[in-house]
């Protein structure tokens, strides 16, 4: 970054971390300590393993839509994975894990948050960078770690491990059960060691930035939704990613030290074990846990980010801001107490199923009030369309789609006929995976002058908007059906059953849709790298657009108070608001001395 | 310029149709040969063809995009406004709601069909019940929702002559609508509890037939009590030699258990399945019976149900004579997870008794000589006795 460029965009680039000394090449893009290069860090990994994740995922669902067929290329791509053409019934299931894994913890978990917690927390609250650089540089390197030895395992002679992302003991404790639990799992339980050390580093930079170092003026009720979103995430990260952490030390141990934490009463081919006394359940309540919070993970960034992309798009602030504070708080505290939905039908005790069930829906009413909240931000706005507000949109619409089908999943009766059918695939991958990787996007497109100081091609944006969308609803919207006629999950071929042949015809379907939205990936991708080198300047107001992509609520605040628009509010009301923000804007922070706020000051 | 003019607009589509034609007669004269003996290796022609399809539609991509571009800066430089990409929007949101909307009628009125099977078991039909009072609930908020949030989209586009509304919260409207969803909620709830509470009841009560499923990889072993109604202990080390269930002949009341290959069950009368597992965990799925239980080693699981359509009637109602009620596994157990099934028939009472005269018991007179138990000519003497009876 000359000091020419600079000059050139005024004020609003503030690069203080570098003033007074040189960075060599190593430690501004490799071991950097900048908040903003370890966002974008983080931002590129998480892409490149979403786009491996991604293509995981057309290789099975080829394999779903066409069992019969043959594809000599894949032997020559996969070797002995693909013996003659199709796919081995072991590495499919690898193939399910993987992409779980990948997507849920490498994409929209440190894709995200790491993204965009690192970006946006020190902008948004005002600080000069994170509470601990250097942790926020390990929070990385962890990252990378992880992801380095999670793609290793694809090259380990049985193959990645095959349990299931959930990686339930015992399959995944008995080497001898399946391929997938020889040493790809044990590379998968380390990778996801380090992993939680990243996360957690990560996690706990964010919490203590956001309490401690917000600027002059800036109290917890002025933040943005982002941050309070960014914030909670990271409270809920660091409170329950340890938990996974002891389940998979204790499954290391029943693996390679012949403890019986999980395991009891096991006869794998004819040879009796001397395992005795552990609970395969055990394990279930410390993954879940985790994992429950961590769909929240996955989600409550993207609702922030959404809010906020809303927001701007729509030229008005957020519709009861308080209420959606509130809301998230409330999903952050229910979402330690529901992790027993997942477990209604494997053996917990069914007592405990109808408590978790209460719990479980309870959690509903803070999502429909962000929901009709949302509608309501866009009811008499004046929407500008751009990439980021369809993508947030979209996230919208794929939450309301999702989430309204976990009230038949959190509902232990329904749960009994639905549980681990496609109606479960169709549920989590609209509620947490599209609507989260729609948030993501719509972040991307958002802030991706902020931080590349380019714009992207708005056009080639609507272009991957609408073919992903529809693709995603294509994809998913007749798994439910599916899974209502009782097809499982994770069956590698639906030729066995004369009950699921007749549905052979949608799953090719399926297949089809998901190659198209794969192939509107490429749309992104290009745009991304393309716009990164040589899109257009972000400088000069871009032409028909006034684009600060930072803070809508305040921006439309000040607008308004630029206009003299306030009688509406009352009085009180008037004078706090106006107060508290002029305090904020003028706060001696360069980000919120933006041009756009000079007449209100 | 030369280059330009060689993506010249008129060769561009005549290549493209020429391209297809001859992708198409290869691909054709592949299938047409396809009954030969199938060539090692890659069809790299093929893969090929696919790649340069996809580049070329990335190259109609962009051209397209060119187009509008250019013609963009024309209208620019002749003083007009160009294309409106936010009304053009906008036109797409509300296009999408319409065809979206059909599309997702369409997919009930089809799909809807073709799933959620007639409960065939008496707790089913109330789980029916709770699932379409959920259906609609969730049917109507998801179609206001989504009317609502496209409209909204295309109604409130940007414009020139309109300002935003300036509305920050208005608490009366939030709280009516947290109110509202935690009413319908609390509805839910309660009534879901109570059916769950109902369904998982599986407390042992007299005239419950108590069927042994195990599972292991990959197949399901079955075990009916005899005519002493009582299935006798197991403990895994006894596994092995074969004893494929571990069952333990020092118990008096497995010497009677009765090994089947077909879980049969009469009709309308109250079936207990004990579920066992022996190497990793799997899952009891009878979809028609609206009953699943994970398999969990060293955790038995039970589930109760009345089955009350036997399967004769099923395929009268289905009009398929070869419709056979299933289990199968539910639960990631390994490679051949997906073909890990059981036929479940229900028959009637007569038919029931008659099939299970005709089952063998485990301890099979070889067995008994190995274990030396004593008295063991009286046991069966007393067994088939008891058969007899029960036949009466």
């Amino acid at each position: 970054m000359s000091t020419a460029a600079v000059h050139d965009h005024g004020v609003v680039h503030h690069e203080e971390g570098h003033e007074h000394h040189h960075d060599t090449f190593l430690t501004k893009y490799v071991f950097s300590q900048d908040h903003k290069m370890i966002a974008k860090q983080f931002l590129i990994t998480g892409i490149t393993m979403a786009v491996i994740a991604m293509l995981l995922s057309v290789l099975f669902r080829i394999q779903l839509a066409y069992p019969e067929s043959k594809f000599p290329l894949l032997e020559t791509l996969l070797g002995r994975f693909a013996p003659e053409g199709r796919l081995d019934p072991e590495f499919y299931l690898s193939l399910v894990t993987i992409h779980g894994t990948i997507m849920v913890f490498f994409v929209l978990t440190a894709g995200l948050s790491g993204t965009f917690s690192n970006l946006l927390i020190p902008l948004q609250v005002g600080s000069r960078d994170m509470a601990s650089p250097f942790v926020n540089m390990l929070s990385y390197w962890f990252f990378f770690t992880a992801c380095v030895i999670m793609i290793s395992s694809f090259f380990v002679q049985k193959g990645p491990a095959g349990a299931g992302w959930t990686v339930y003991p015992p399959l995944s404790a008995l080497p001898t059960a399946m391929n997938g639990s020889g040493l790809g799992m044990t590379l998968w339980l380390i990778s996801m060691i380090c992993f939680v050390g990243s996360s957690l580093m990560g996690g706990i930079n964010y919490v203590s930035t956001v309490l401690n170092m917000r600027t002059k003026g800036m109290d917890l009720w002025k933040m943005p939704l982002t941050i309070w979103a960014f914030f909670l995430t990271a409270v809920l990260g660091v409170l329950s990613f340890p938990v996974l952490v002891a389940g998979v030390v204790l499954l290391i141990f029943d693996r390679s030290f012949g403890t019986s934490f999980y395991l009891s009463d096991i006869v794998v081919k004819g040879q009796v074990m001397p395992y005795e006394g552990g609970s395969p359940i055990l394990f279930q309540h410390l993954f879940w846990f985790l994992g429950h919070p961590e769909v929240y993970i996955v989600i409550m960034p993207a609702m922030g980010i959404s809010s906020e992309v809303m927001s701007v798009n729509s030229r008005k602030p957020i519709f009861g801001y308080h209420a959606m504070v509130y809301s998230l708080i409330g999903i952050t505290v229910l979402s330690f107490i529901v992790w027993g939905h997942h477990m209604f039908i494997t053996g917990m005790n069914p007592f405990l199923g109808g408590v978790f069930m209460i719990t479980t829906l309870i959690i509903a009413v803070p999502s429909a009030v962000k929901t009709f909240n949302w509608l309501a931000t866009l009811w008499r706005g004046n929407i500008r369309f751009t990439p980021a507000m369809l993508f947030a949109i979209g996230m919208v619409s794929f939450f309301i789609s999702g989430g309204l089908t976990g009230i038949f999943l959190g509902n232990a009766a329904l749960d009994i006929n639905l549980h681990d059918t496609y109606f479960v695939v169709a549920h989590f991958h609209l509620v947490m995976g599209s609507a989260a990787i729609f948030g993501m996007l719509a972040g991307v497109y958002h802030w991706f002058p902020k931080m590349f100081r380019r714009m992207m091609d708005e056009r080639l944006g609507y272009l991957h908007f609408w073919l992903t969308f529809i693709g995603a609803y294509l994809v998913f919207f007749p798994m439910h059906f599916m899974g209502l006629d009782g097809v499982p999950r994770r069956y590698y071929a639906f030729t066995e059953f004369a009950s699921m042949q007749r549905w052979l015809s949608v799953n090719m379907f399926i297949t089809w849709a998901a190659i198209m939205s794969a192939c509107a990936q490429v749309a992104f991708l290009y745009n991304f790298i393309h716009s990164i080198f040589w899109g257009k300047a972000y400088g000069a107001k871009p032409v028909g657009r006034q684009y600060t992509g930072v803070d809508g609520t305040y921006r439309a605040y000040a607008r308004q108070l630029a206009r003299r628009d306030t009688n509406r509010l009352p009085l009180a009301v008037r004078l706090q608001q106006a107060g508290g923000r002029r305090r904020l804007y003028t706060a001696n922070n360069s980000f919120f001395t933006n041009n756009e706020f000079k007449p209100s000051a | 310029m030369a280059f330009k003019r060689l993506i010249d607009f008129k060769k561009i589509p005549a290549f493209f149709a020429a391209f297809m034609l001859l992708g198409t007669n290869l691909l054709m004269a592949q299938t047409a040969t396809a009954a030969e003996p199938a060539k090692p290796g890659v069809d790299w022609l093929n893969v090929g063809y696919y790649v340069l399809l996809f580049l070329l539609l990335c190259v109609s991509v962009a051209i397209i995009g060119k187009i509008l571009k250019v013609y963009d800066l024309t209208q620019q430089i002749q003083g007009k406004k160009g294309i409106n990409w936010n009304n053009a929007m906008g036109v797409v949101c509300i296009l999408f709601l319409i065809v979206g909307g059909v599309g997702a009628w369409w997919e009930f009125a089809v799909q809807g069909a073709m799933s959620l099977p007639e409960a065939a078991s008496k707790h089913g039909v109330k789980i029916d019940d709770m699932f379409w009072t959920t259906t609609v609930i969730t049917f109507i908020v998801f179609v206001i929702t989504q009317v609502l949030l496209f409209t909204f989209l295309f109604r409130y586009r940007h414009s020139e002559k309109r300002r935003a509304y300036f509305l920050p919260h208005n608490n009366t409207i939030e709280k009516v609508w947290t109110i509202i969803p935690a009413i319908v909620l609390t509805v839910l709830v309660i009534f879901g509890f109570f059916t769950w509470q109902e369904v998982e009841n599986t407390t042992n009560t007299k005239g419950d037939i108590n069927i042994d499923i195990t599972g292991h990889q990959f197949a399901w072993y079955l075990r009916y009590p005899g005519p002493d109604g009582i299935l006798g202990k197991k403990n895994f080390r006894l596994i092995g030699g074969g004893n494929d269930l571990g069952i333990d002949y020092k118990d008096p009341n497995s010497f009677d258990d009765l090994k089947a290959d077909t879980l049969v069950l009469p009709v309308n009368k109250s079936i207990r399945i004990n579920i066992f597992a022996q190497d990793v965990i799997h899952s009891v799925y009878m979809p028609h019976f609206r009953v699943q239980q994970n398999a969990v080693p060293g955790l038995p699981t039970f589930f109760k149900f009345t089955p009350t359509i036997t399967t004769a009637e099923m395929q009268r109602k289905v009009e398929d004579p070869k419709f056979e009620y299933l289990l199968y596994c539910n639960k990631i157990c390994g490679a051949t997870h997906y073909s890990m099934q059981k036929v479940v028939r229900v028959v009637t009472q007569g038919e029931y008794n008659q099939w299970i005269a005709k089952q063998k018991p485990y301890l099979t007179y070889q067995l008994r000589q190995e274990l030396k138990l004593a008295a063991a000519e009286d046991q069966k003497k007393s067994i088939s006795q008891n058969r007899l009876a029960l036949n009466n």
